[in-house]
């Protein structure tokens, strides 16, 4: 599946308003080696990719081989049901990334983005780097960064029994793990919580993001949408 | 996917989790149930959902106590309290499900490993993709619908007939029995997955007539299609595609930027291997 291409947003609606705004706080960078061209010395080169990510504060960092910096964990005890720690680990991340993986890290704020794309460009680390995001806004970071753009790929959306989809702020959240791994249901029982003030928007949104596996979830943007679902309704 | 009988304590937070919404609480034994016919085996249940180990009589006990008090419990909603969900044996064509759906399981069932190929993502070192060149990513069932290989295999003769390539490292193409006819095996027509690609690649001139053959196609299907295509740039970084898709009337909106920062720095002849190509299972982003 190819993650992070079709994330949906008005741009996409199916009956498009006018001008719909563009997405200004959904920006993934990720890498990714070729074997036996520029995979020696992987997991230096992918912990460098990561470490040097979180210097500029992604909302969140993956390895699609092992998850995100938000996971689920495996033994709880009732204890969760009251006090939860649900803070993002990247330590853990770093530590576990051992080999052929795709490594992303999402970013809210474009300048986010494009000082880390900066450092990748110093690091000269050999791997193949791409920018998931509207492709105006990537063209800027490549415009920014001295970088001739190599290759595209365009999203052209969704099509076929497209009703059967459910609503757009479902859509946009969900659709943030392309594996399709947060399911719509989920989400849809998330808004009616937050609506109903038995969680925050931030603890929907970490919710969603412990079931994407590759750690590409925009919790900020998720975050902002659940509040937008329950004071203008969803 | 299977939910263990006797740890189950049908607290229902798997079932808003499922993305085809397989799971039900069946009133027969108070227990939650998998629909085998609709469990796509994707292991969202099992691999998100955070897990206690308690003990079932003991939970049942307390929440029957306070369902008898109507004491209400509000309970974290991605967590099994027993670790009741358990992962069971595929066998053939049925593994062909988790292949399909499972984002962290290899595509043993079809002989590749991972679910497509590294598309552009790693053409700077690959080159796979050509100034002139349009590469397609068909993508069925997403998001949370799920797509049958019947459904798929209607979209594949529909491209042969166009004489398209198939890309040859596709897991999809790897369970074609006909190509030139875009026929797939008749034993999995049968088997839903979450999500599968088709992937070919054409000249940019025959793009109109291949988006307007998926849009033709997905109208008769039961499910949702995204479609992703992609070109090299030329040495300015800029594309002849973007035209022909607005022209079309798709929105070139989102969209995947190779940066060209990849290159060699494996000595393959000092290393003695050959290239192997990129591991699709590399190559999900
Ligand atoms: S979450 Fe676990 S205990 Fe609760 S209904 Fe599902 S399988 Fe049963
Ligand atoms: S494996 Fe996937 S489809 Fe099957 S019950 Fe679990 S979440 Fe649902």
């Amino acid at each position: 599946m190819t993650n992070t291409l079709h994330r949906f947003s008005e741009h996409y609606a199916f009956e498009p308003k006018p001008n719909p705004a563009p997405v200004e706080d959904d920006f993934i960078v990720f890498a990714m080696a070729t074997r036996g061209v520029n995979d020696d010395g992987l997991v230096d080169k992918y912990r460098t990719f990561a470490r040097l990510a979180l210097a500029h504060n992604p909302v969140n960092v993956g390895d699609a081989t092992k998850g995100g910096i938000y996971r689920p964990q495996p033994a709880l005890n009732p204890l969760a049901h009251w006090k939860r720690d649900d803070r993002p680990d990247p330590e853990r991340l770093i530590e576990d990334i051992e080999g052929h993986t795709v490594v992303a890290a999402v970013f809210s704020r474009w300048e986010d983005m494009e000082a880390f794309v900066e450092d990748v460009v110093q690091a000269d680390l050999g791997l193949s780097v791409n920018i998931s995001a509207p492709i105006d806004a990537a063209a800027r970071c490549c415009k920014a960064s001295g970088l001739t753009r190599h290759s595209l790929e365009y999203s052209l959306g969704f099509q076929g029994r497209v009703e059967r989809l459910p609503d757009r702020a479902v859509l946009e959240i969900s659709t943030m793990c392309g594996h399709g791994m947060v399911s719509h249901t989920f989400v849809k029982k998330m808004v009616d919580w937050v609506k109903e003030g038995r969680r925050t928007p931030a603890q929907a949104a970490r919710y969603m993001a412990r079931f994407c596996v590759c750690g590409v979830f925009n919790t900020v943007r998720a975050e902002k949408l659940f509040e937008q679902a329950r004071t203008r309704g969803a | 996917m299977r939910i263990d009988e006797y740890k189950c304590v049908a607290c229902g937070n798997c079932i808003p989790v499922c993305p085809v919404g397989a799971i039900y609480i069946d009133p027969a034994i108070g227990r939650a149930r998998v629909n085998q016919a609709e469990c796509v085996e994707c292991h969202a249940c099992y691999r998100g959902m955070s897990k206690e180990h308690l003990f079932p009589p003991m939970v049942r006990g307390i929440r029957r106590v306070a369902k008898g008090l109507r004491f209400r419990f509000d309970p974290e909603p991605d967590i099994c309290p027993t670790d009741a969900l358990t992962p069971q044996a595929l066998t053939w064509p049925r593994i062909v499900r988790r292949a399909f759906s499972d984002p962290q399981v290899p595509h043993e069932s079809t002989g590749i490993h991972g679910r497509g190929t590294a598309e552009v993502k790693t053409n700077d070192v690959t080159g796979r993709v050509k100034e002139g060149e349009a590469g397609f990513v068909i993508e069925f069932g997403r998001p949370g619908l799920g797509a049958w290989f019947r459904e798929i295999q209607e979209m594949t003769q529909a491209l042969a007939a166009l004489g398209v390539e198939f890309e040859k490292k596709n897991p999809v193409t790897s369970l074609m029995t006909d190509q030139v006819r875009g026929l797939i095996r008749e034993d999995i027509l049968g088997e839903k997955v979450l999500s599968a690609i088709v992937e070919l690649k054409t000249g940019l001139e025959q793009v109109p007539t291949v988006l307007r053959t998926i849009r033709g196609v997905s109208r008769r299907l039961e499910t949702v299609v995204a479609v992703g295509v992609s070109t090299r740039c030329d040495e300015q970084g800029q594309d002849r595609l973007r035209a022909l898709l607005e022209a079309e009337g798709y929105p070139a909106y989102r969209g995947k930027t190779n940066l060209g920062l990849g290159h060699a720095t494996v000595d393959v002849r000092a290393a003695g291997r050959r290239w192997a190509g990129p591991r699709p299972s590399e190559a999900s982003l």
